[in-house]
């Protein structure tokens, strides 16, 4: 539904409806506008910022800079060991909260979005492969059964005790790991996808207008394209938005079990896993990256939301 | 009579056979099939109506469709004008596509709800033409108009529309490629009765101005009756009648076609009232177990011996009229009076 159809009479782009429709479902406005702002925060906000998300001081610096707390803890705690040049405060070694947040923002969200793609390219791939071939279905739908049996968490462990040597040595050590994980959280959470898609396309094989675009003598790719995708487009949409929110949260439970990236470089996980041990003492620190993960997840299921109403003409201009 | 000899058969279907297999069990293995079409032939002439009809069922929709090699069929030819495409790899019937169209049943199923009206009727000039987007545009324009659909509508999604004009929807996208035949799969069925005549007035304008062919699939005899210029009947995957209209609708021969007239409804309360119905008991049995010999004889009120053991042989009764019924079988040559006839050779079967 993306080209050009303009009648002489009525030139409108079908994408300004999109558009329109997506204004007006308000979740999804708004929902966008924080991810977006999220975003320029993640990518901008480093060069901005003055302090180093990795510099541990040292010296006298250490014990001056190390435990600070968020700057608002001085409302209600006078004595309590606050800096404006730290709003965040420090963590245990003196690192900036702000600055770790920040940088590990862009690590979480890009391995969300880049996982989310690798997954729904997939999943999406092999349900519609499965749906539409009748030859390929049972075969792929076991492959689906057997990756579904596997239990992730343990695997995705052994896979990366195994293969972060190899992938540090080619890609360095924070560009290994991140295409290992991209990739062991793409591998591991097609599979939802592909039985939705599959389940849809079955059902949207018989519909009348499949067989008509058969008796015009349409191809099957571009039977897929032009005829399929569109329509399964809603389940889609809604696995994209649950996949990113599921890879943020996969690669934080990885960080959290310290199992993925280099423990001085920082991700939304790896923050809480720091911070998990003093959690009395310093609510804080889990309470900014765990806030950071839960908004952003939401706002990219809103958009979802949004997004697949807006996609859908039966819904549009209601 | 249609002078038969004079016109171009355009569509020759020879004993077209379309059978549908049942896998069950735990292997899956193939333990029968749905007899869905089975062994069936007819000519439509070019530039005629040939009605198709018969009760749900029947197998008319996937007889039109197999027409089309929509599936791929079981056994027999079918030939249009002039190119067998019974056999043919859907790679190169490909290019075939553009005579043969089809207007769909559901005409809200039949569109994507996701294509704009003007991508909807253009698509078969994608597939098929090279035009640019503006020419495509015209031609869409042109065909909108043609079909009676407002120009401003092309940016239009299909759930905008009512049941006619999707229907005229469906019917431009299958004018697009200037076909010469077009199957019509009972394409007023999901109509109510005011639209469906405008329907039905359309695609006759537009056979008279573009010279179409049409295999006009239905139900509804009396729609039958007003568009088609011949008429075969099916039951339970065979034709058992083909006859002009005049012919059919006036002289049935075979006792499912009476029967099948006689449930005609009559606006007339006083023809309505005395109207004698032949009224036939059972159901349709399963096309995946036919009875033997005669489809048709767990039902018939005219069933014979015969019928229950040997298949009828189609005959033609008299010029372009054929039924396959035993009652005729014996005596080819038919006096009017047919129940005359029928009672005679009813005896001179029982007498053997």
């Amino acid at each position: 539904m993306t080209d050009a159809t303009l009648s002489r009479e009525k030139p409108r782009n079908q994408w300004l409806d999109v558009w329109d429709q997506f204004r007006s479902h308000g979740g999804a406005f708004w929902g966008a506008i924080f991810f977006l702002l999220v975003i320029l925060s993640v990518l901008l906000g480093p060069l901005i910022y003055p302090h180093d998300p990795t510099l541990v001081p040292t010296g006298r610096d250490f014990i001056r800079l190390k435990d600070m707390r968020p700057i608002y803890t001085a409302l209600w705690d006078s004595g309590a060991k606050v800096s404006w040049a730290h709003p965040l405060g420090t963590d245990q070694i003196g690192r900036d909260t702000l600055a770790r947040m920040l940088s590990g923002g862009q690590v979480s969200i890009a391995v969300g979005l880049a996982a989310m793609a690798l997954s729904l390219f997939l999943g999406t791939l092999v349900g519609v492969t499965a749906g539409y071939f009748k030859r390929l279905d049972g075969i792929l739908m076991r492959l689906t059964d057997l990756f579904l049996a596997l239990p992730l968490l343990p695997l995705i462990l052994v896979a990366v005790l195994l293969f972060r040597e190899v992938l540090s040595a080619t890609f360095g050590p924070e560009g290994g790991i991140f295409v290992l994980i991209v990739v062991l959280i793409g591998f591991t959470s097609w599979m939802q996808t592909a039985r939705i898609v599959r389940g849809d396309v079955l059902a949207l094989k018989e519909r009348e207008f499949i067989l008509a675009a058969r008796s015009i003598g349409t191809p099957n790719r571009r039977m897929i394209l032009r005829h399929i995708l569109p329509n399964v487009l809603s389940p889609i949409m809604v696995s994209a938005t649950l996949g990113i929110a599921q890879a943020i949260i996969t690669e934080s439970a990885l960080s959290f079990l310290g199992f993925g990236f280099p423990p001085d470089f920082p991700t939304w996980g790896r923050l809480l896993f720091d911070a998990i041990d003093r959690m009395v003492l310093y609510p804080e620190r889990v309470l900014w990256p765990g806030l950071a993960i839960s908004f952003t997840v939401l706002s990219v299921n809103y958009i979802g939301d949004g997004l697949r109403d807006a996609l859908d003409p039966r819904i549009r201009g209601r | 009579m249609l002078d038969d000899t004079a016109r171009r058969k355009l569509v020759e279907v020879k004993n077209l056979k379309m059978h549908f297999p049942i896998y069950s069990g735990v292997l899956r293995s193939r333990t029968g099939e749905v007899k869905a079409v089975d062994d069936i032939s007819f000519d439509v002439f070019e530039g005629e109506t040939l009605g198709l009809v018969g009760e749900s069922g029947c197998g008319k929709s996937t007889c039109g469709r197999a027409v089309l090699r929509l599936y791929d069929i079981t056994e027999g030819t079918v030939t249009i004008d002039g190119i067998e495409i019974g056999t043919m790899d859907q790679q190169t019937l490909r290019g075939y596509r553009p005579m043969m169209q089809m207007v769909f049943q559901d005409p809200q199923a039949s569109l994507n709800p996701r294509m704009t009206v003007a991508r909807i009727i253009s698509e078969p000039l994608e597939e098929h033409t090279d035009l640019s987007d503006v020419d495509k545009l015209a031609r869409v324009h042109e065909l909108m108009d043609a079909v009676g659909l407002n120009r401003d509508f092309a940016n239009r999604y299909p759930h905008e529309f009512s049941g006619g004009q999707r229907q005229r929807i469906g019917i431009a996208r299958a004018l697009a490629l200037n076909p010469k035949f077009i199957v019509c799969d009972e394409p007023i069925a999901a109509l109510d009765v005011s639209i469906q005549a405008q329907v039905v007035n359309l695609l006759e304008e537009l056979q008279d101005k573009l010279g179409l062919t049409y295999l006009f699939i239905s139900h509804d005899l009396s729609m039958v009756r007003h568009i088609a210029d011949r008429v075969a009947v099916m039951y339970l995957g065979k034709v058992v009648e083909l006859a002009p209209r005049d012919a059919l609708y006036a002289t049935p021969k075979h006792p499912y076609t009476e029967a099948l007239l006689s449930a005609v409804p009559d606006p007339d309360p006083s023809v309505e009232n005395r109207k004698e119905r032949v009224i036939l008991t059972g159901d349709v049995p399963s096309p995946s177990n036919p009875p033997q010999g005669c489809n048709f004889c767990t039902r018939c009120p005219k069933v014979m011996e015969i019928c229950k053991t040997v298949d009828p042989t189609t005959v033609e009764l008299a010029p372009g009229h054929f039924t396959a019924c035993h009652l005729y079988t014996q005596t080819t040559t038919m006096t009017a009076d047919n129940t005359v006839a029928q009672e005679a050779q009813k005896s001179d079967q029982q007498g053997e």
